[in-house]
């Protein structure tokens, strides 16, 4: 059974981090976490004929590696959580379908991959599954044609525009049996509010975001009785250099001082001074691979301990974008911890 | 955080980093220019080859709509509006890449719904709006010479 501490699902039988797996584009490859990638591929259309078909086959090769690691066959697999940045979620479930699993289709823009985990990690707290599989994707192109411009058009980039992420990630959670030693497991995690701002500018996402990411940050300490120093590492989701710089700054002017354990998955997988990304990375992907890819293996390591994944998300659609109304944001907290 | 929401607007507008204009424009400014040149170089070379200047200058336009439609194509016109800035965007080879541009990307959905419906998404409120103008100014001139 689990149990509620303030706001936040408290884990009683913390369910396993079992496996991961990351795929990623030619791009994030030749960034600097490149090497932590499962599979880093140079074609952007990944062998298929569209972009959303090439989606979709991100998301079924993490999908079918992470259960390959976890040694699971997806008649095993009891539910699989999933979902995207594209219009109802298409390349989820097309990239999914073959695989014959229970499938939830979940849309949280970029924090998709801690709400995938957080809802997991509930259900399999709760007994309702022994094995849950969470994946999330995005891809450059499919973004930018779905939110932006077509890719050959001259467009201007912003200093606060942030690069879509080509990758997925997918992570296999089990509760069969308690987290060994060395083991990841999922302690605790917290569903966010969505919080409007008023920002409009697409190409301002970060700012968009950073509230949201202060609301649960200090709602998930306060409600666990932790401070920053509880964890290693507390790791927004894709804030870019401008949303980093307004979590710590306005946190800090309530008195959480973040200092040396914040970094955001948007400032680590590429480099900004020579991979013209402007304000940093994004997408569902991006906090997908950044975990599954890197910070997953700091953690198994014993590198890193406490982990808090903030993941962030812009909720808004090329149609509410169109129609002038703001961005509202969203962040998911989900407490990784290995186990001593 | 206690603050409005024009209030954290102010404040973003704050913290964010700005884009270098000066730099920016200077580079609009070259960019610019030299597409003028090759214009300039293409209208010369067909005056010298005994076009009139009425003709020339339309099958200059049409040279330049060639070249910016085959340079998008290349997936080069993108390369050079991050270099050249808003020099690009210019009229002619501009307006080329942003038929050709969308028509590219959305080919995937067809010929009809996809390549042909979506070629003017981004060009189309252009000649709307150009064509609606143009009739305004017509009527104005019509009215005038009526008037005297």
């Amino acid at each position: 059974m689990g149990s509620r501490k303030g706001k936040c699902m408290v884990f009683e039988r913390p369910p396993v981090l079992r496996a991961a797996a990351s795929v990623v584009g030619k791009k994030e490859g030749e960034g600097p976490l490149g090497h932590c990638f499962d599979v880093v591929n140079e074609d952007a259309y990944f062998g298929e004929k569209t972009w959303e078909k090439a989606e979709a086959s991100l998301q079924r090769t993490s999908a079918g590696l992470a259960m390959q690691k976890a040694e699971l066959a997806p008649t095993q697999v009891d539910v699989v959580l999933a979902g995207d940045l594209i219009n109802q979620c298409t390349p989820s479930t097309f990239g999914l379908v073959e695989f014959g699993i229970p499938f939830i289709g979940l849309f949280g823009a970029c924090s998709t991959c801690a709400e995938g985990l957080a809802v997991g990690a509930a259900l399999l707290n709760a007994g309702y599954a022994k094995t849950a599989l969470c994946v999330t994707s995005s891809h450059f192109s499919t973004a930018e044609r779905q939110f932006r411009m077509p890719l050959a058009y001259g467009a201007q980039r912003p200093p606060t525009a942030q690069w879509t992420v080509t990758g997925s990630g997918a992570f296999v959670l089990d509760a069969g049996m308690p987290a060994k030693s060395g083991e990841i497991c999922i302690r605790a995690a917290l569903v966010g509010k969505p919080v409007d701002m008023g920002i409009v500018d697409a190409n301002n996402m970060g700012a968009a975001m950073a509230p949201a990411a202060c609301d649960s940050i200090q709602q998930f300490l306060q409600d666990m009785d932790c401070t920053p120093a509880s964890f290693d590492l507390i790791a927004t989701g894709d804030l870019g250099a401008l949303g980093y710089g307004i979590v710590k700054d306005l946190l800090g002017r309530d008195g959480l001082v973040l200092d040396n354990v914040y970094d955001d998955c948007g400032l680590m997988i590429f480099d900004r001074e020579t991979q013209e990304v402007e304000a940093g990375a994004s997408g569902c992907a991006c906090s997908a691979v950044v975990l599954a890819g890197h910070l997953l293996q700091q953690l198994r390591e014993g590198i890193l301990n406490n982990v808090l994944l903030v993941g962030t998300g812009a909720l808004m659609s090329p149609t509410s974008f169109q129609q002038g109304e703001s961005i509202v944001g969203i962040a998911h907290c989900v407490w990784l911890s290995r186990q001593p | 955080m206690n603050m409005t929401k024009a209030e954290y607007g102010r404040y973003v507008e704050s913290m964010a980093e700005k884009s270098a204009l000066v730099k920016n424009m200077a580079l609009s400014f070259v960019m610019g220019g030299l597409i003028c040149v090759v214009g300039q170089i293409f209208s010369n070379l067909y005056m010298g080859a005994g076009l009139s200047k009425d003709a020339a200058s339309t099958a200059t336009s049409v040279t330049m709509i060639f070249w910016g439609a085959l340079l998008t194509a290349l997936n080069l016109y993108d390369d050079m509006a991050k270099v050249g800035k808003a020099g690009t965007i210019i009229p002619i080879t501009g307006f080329a890449n942003s038929i050709v541009s969308p028509a590219m990307e959305f080919k995937s959905e067809g010929l009809v719904l996809g390549l042909a419906a979506k070629m003017f998404v981004v060009a189309g409120p252009v000649l709307v709006y150009g064509v609606v103008s143009s009739v305004i100014y017509g009527l104005i001139v019509l009215l005038v010479h009526h008037i005297r």
